[in-house]
């Protein structure tokens, strides 16, 4: 078997726009799944909506693309019927953490066997490019036409806190990183989350200065500092630079899980 | 026994072995009774954080080709909406048990009510077709539980189980059958996609896992499964068989009692109402008033109604402002007369029998 | 015959239980049919709480209580909601030790809760005492009926002090209750 086995290849071309980055994670994933020994009659991909959300279906498992949101209860009602399967989620940003946070928060807490991918690409990309609650302050967006007021969650923070297992931070640019920390979340009994910082030029970049994609990935690249770094600027009593968020694996801990594999 | 657990038992025995839910009053003894027997019996109960979660939960469940369930009553009924809709387009079999109370919103919680009966038939938006049953006794409970799964499989729909704090909370004897008939969906045949409809306009069901690879979504799809929003045709075809598969199937579906066909003034009810027009009844005995009490509701059975060939008027006690007699006066010529009853408490049978006596 | 047997107390007394131990006692253990159903509010404890059992020879069809024949009354409260207005006809049993108000009806006095801790040590069985002078009274169901309903009904290890309950109250209501 080869990693192009996973795609449901009779479902492209996909709808994602030029220079998306959801298609690198995608690949990421599925490379993880593949370098495993997955079988793809073993696992399921389950998303709730958007742009994310549409990834299951370029994906040659058995695969359930559910309702806005409600990824994650559908994910637990699979895993928990059937252990035995491997269960991953897709979801993005609005769909997680805006109509979808409480389940994400119950999720964690129960620290159920699956792994959530989360695109986040600070907009509602399939709706036109609305604000969603990880758009940064001060960004433009077709709600925000003033700029964000609003304080962005920290998703990671917000995994930590209820309860995940595992929980890291890459962006599109990380592809390596990315790949390994997905692949070390596939394997982790309880919920790994994993969330990807992924340029969407068509929604966010046009209106925030980042016109090509490029300087889209650049500025993650700029922005993001490793935890290992992190740790030592506060070690150090050193600032940490403004508009920096953190990369790397910031929760690996082994609370008891719900739904792990008999 | 209990009406609740009656119900928990019967889906037991029905073969349900993935329980969502999230507790509500009256309904709350179906989940406490699932979570106690499934872990026996090797199935799994779990509590969501909220109805919305708990639907959804049981649709993944059935995916996987395991019997599921949910409970609630009014409040957490409203919340399920979005996922029962989600569950009749990509035609999920599930089984949804709703202990009426008094609505709207948070109403009367420990108090009985026939309310939700036309939300459980159009809440969700758009078009589609469901099963109710509606039990009015504690063995009934049993019994359309188990047959509430059989029928859910064998047109994959959500079934409903349509009844009330008073029969949900009511004890009374029940016999249990040593086995009870658990027909499964039947599965894909060689060569079929997994949404193509057979004869009877139903697919066959081919659950994760066994290789199929099936896409499921909650958009507009093609006959794979795969999503086709914006193809007008198509929409329209999809839409037409998911009624269509329930709607022409309502006689083999339709399941009920007639008393005294002949009558010129007949009750129609379902659920609880249909003890109180009984006892009515046994009270008068030289009356030879008509009944017909429904076990399902939804399909609707117009057809029955013909079979009151004198029918001058049709009399329907309703714990709710007359939601099914609504359904019925668009079947029929002759007057249909609500008799609404709020509030809580069921129908006095004198009181049936003074608005017969109005009729004569 | 058919009995409409109306239980009312303050939530905590066992008020629903003793209904349908009551109604299990017929059932299951003396050839009648029987339903049980309950008023309750949003209280888990306190209020004035109400439970109803019919029990009959025929099949029982409507499942409320509309006018009770019998009632068994643990507290002022539930007698003031539920057993004032009882018809000249029907039978009273009043834990007289908490009712203080008495009904135009027949009324047998139990003091069930004050023999039920002095006798027994524990006033929670106050209910299964008043069970107890139930069956002694009207004979609705056989005393070995109630006593197998009882002990299917009480938690393991008060199997014991169920019983003596019972037999206080069969005993106290022999005597004619306290009036």
């Amino acid at each position: 078997m080869s990693v192009e086995d996973w795609y449901r290849v009779d479902r492209l071309p996909h709808i994602f726009c030029a220079g998306c980055g959801n298609g690198t994670i995608i690949n990421c994933t599925l490379e993880a799944v593949e370098s495993l020994g997955w079988k793809i009659d073993e696992t399921i991909f389950v998303s709730g909506i958007g742009c994310s959300s549409r990834a299951p279906g370029y994906i040659s498992t058995d695969s359930l693309h559910t309702t806005h949101g409600r990824a994650l209860p559908f994910a637990t009602g699979v895993k928990m019927a059937k252990p035995n399967f491997n269960v991953v989620v897709f979801t993005g940003d609005g769909d997680l953490s805006a109509i979808g946070g409480n389940h994400f928060i119950h999720a964690c807490r129960r620290n159920i066997d699956i792994t959530v991918i989360c695109m986040n690409n600070q907009i509602y990309g399939m709706t036109g490019g609305q604000g969603s609650p990880c758009t940064p302050k001060g960004a433009l967006s077709t709600t925000t036409p003033y700029g964000m007021d609003e304080n962005p969650f920290d998703l990671c923070e917000l995994a930590t806190a209820a309860g995940a297992n595992y929980v890291a931070r890459w962006t599109s640019y990380h592809v390596k990183e990315l790949n390994q920390a997905i692949t070390f979340g596939l394997q982790k009994p309880g919920l790994s989350f994993i969330e990807v910082l992924v340029q969407c030029p068509t929604n966010y970049g046009r209106r925030n200065k980042l016109r090509d994609v490029q300087s889209m990935i650049s500025a993650m690249k700029d922005h993001a500092l490793l935890k290992e770094k992190r740790d030592r600027l506060l070690a150090e009593g050193k600032p940490i630079p403004d508009g920096m968020f953190v990369v790397g694996t910031l929760t690996d801990r082994n609370r008891p899980a719900l739904g792990v594999k008999q | 026994m209990q009406g609740n657990d009656a119900c928990a038992e019967g889906a037991i025995a029905a073969g349900c072995r993935f329980f969502a839910g999230y507790p509500i009053t009256p309904s709350s003894e179906v989940a406490e009774q699932m979570a106690r027997k499934l872990p026996k019996v090797g199935g799994t109960f779990i509590q969501m954080e909220d109805e919305i979660a708990s639907m959804a939960a049981i649709i993944g469940g059935a995916w996987t080709g395991v019997r599921s369930m949910t409970a609630t009553s009014g409040p957490g009924f409203s919340l399920m909406m979005e996922n029962i809709g989600y569950a009749a387009f990509t035609e999920t079999p599930c089984v949804i048990i709703n202990i009426q109370r008094g609505g709207p919103s948070t109403g009367q919680p420990t108090m009985a009510a026939q309310g939700d009966m036309l939300q459980a038939r159009f809440g969700s938006h758009g078009d589609y077709s469901v099963i109710a049953l509606a039990p009015s006794t504690v063995q009934e409970l049993f019994d359309l539980t188990v047959k509430g799964f059989n029928l859910a499989d064998r047109f994959r729909v959500p079934a409903f189980l349509m009844s009330d704090e008073i029969i949900g909370h009511l004890r009374e004897r029940v016999e249990f059958p040593d086995e009870v008939e658990c027909i499964p969906p039947k599965p894909i045949r060689e060569g079929m996609l997994p949404f193509e409809p057979e004869d009877d306009l139903v697919p066959g069901f081919t659950p994760f896992g066994k290789g199929h690879r099936v896409h499921v979504t909650g958009l507009t799809h093609n006959e794979k499964g795969y999503p086709a929003s914006t193809d007008p045709d198509l929409h329209e075809k999809l839409v037409m068989r998911l009624v269509e598969k329930v709607e022409r199937a309502r006689h083999e579906i339709a399941d009920y009692d007639i008393v005294n066909p002949d009558a010129e003034i007949v009750f129609i009810s379902y659920g609880a109402p249909t003890r109180a027009v009984r006892q009515a009844f046994l009270d008068a005995p030289e009356k030879s008033y008509g009944h017909l009490n429904l076990r399902i509701v939804w399909p609707f059975p117009e057809d029955l109604l013909k079979k009151f060939k004198n029918a001058r008027v049709f009399l329907v006690p309703e714990m709710n402002l007359g939601q099914i007699a609504r359904e019925i006066q668009r079947h029929v010529d002759q007057p249909v007369i609500p008799i609404p009853r709020l509030g809580g408490e069921l129908h006095i049978p004198a009181y049936l029998l003074k608005c017969a006596e109005e009729q004569e | 015959m058919k009995y409409d047997v109306l239980f009312s107390g303050f939530g905590g007394q066992g008020i629903i239980l003793s209904a349908v131990v009551l109604g299990r006692a017929a059932a299951m253990y003396d050839g009648k049919y029987a339903v049980q159903s309950q008023s309750y509010g949003p209280e888990a404890r306190g209020g004035a709480s109400s439970s109803t059992v019919i029990i009959s020879d025929d099949p029982i069809q409507y499942p409320k209580v509309l006018e009770p024949t019998v009632y068994v009354i643990m507290s002022e409260a539930g007698f003031q909601k539920f057993g004032a207005g009882a018809p000249k006809s029907a039978l009273m049993l009043i834990d007289s030790g908490l009712v203080q108000s008495r009904p135009q009806c027949r009324c047998i006095e139990i003091p069930a809760t004050m023999k039920a801790k002095e006798v027994l040590g524990k006033p929670i069985v106050a209910n299964i005492v008043m069970l107890g002078a139930l069956v002694s009274v009207t004979g609705i169901v056989g005393f070995e009926a109630m006593e197998k309903a009882v002990l299917d009904s009480v938690p393991k290890g008060t199997e014991e002090l169920n019983i003596r309950a019972l037999e206080l109250g069969q005993d106290i209501a022999q005597k004619g209750g306290d009036a």
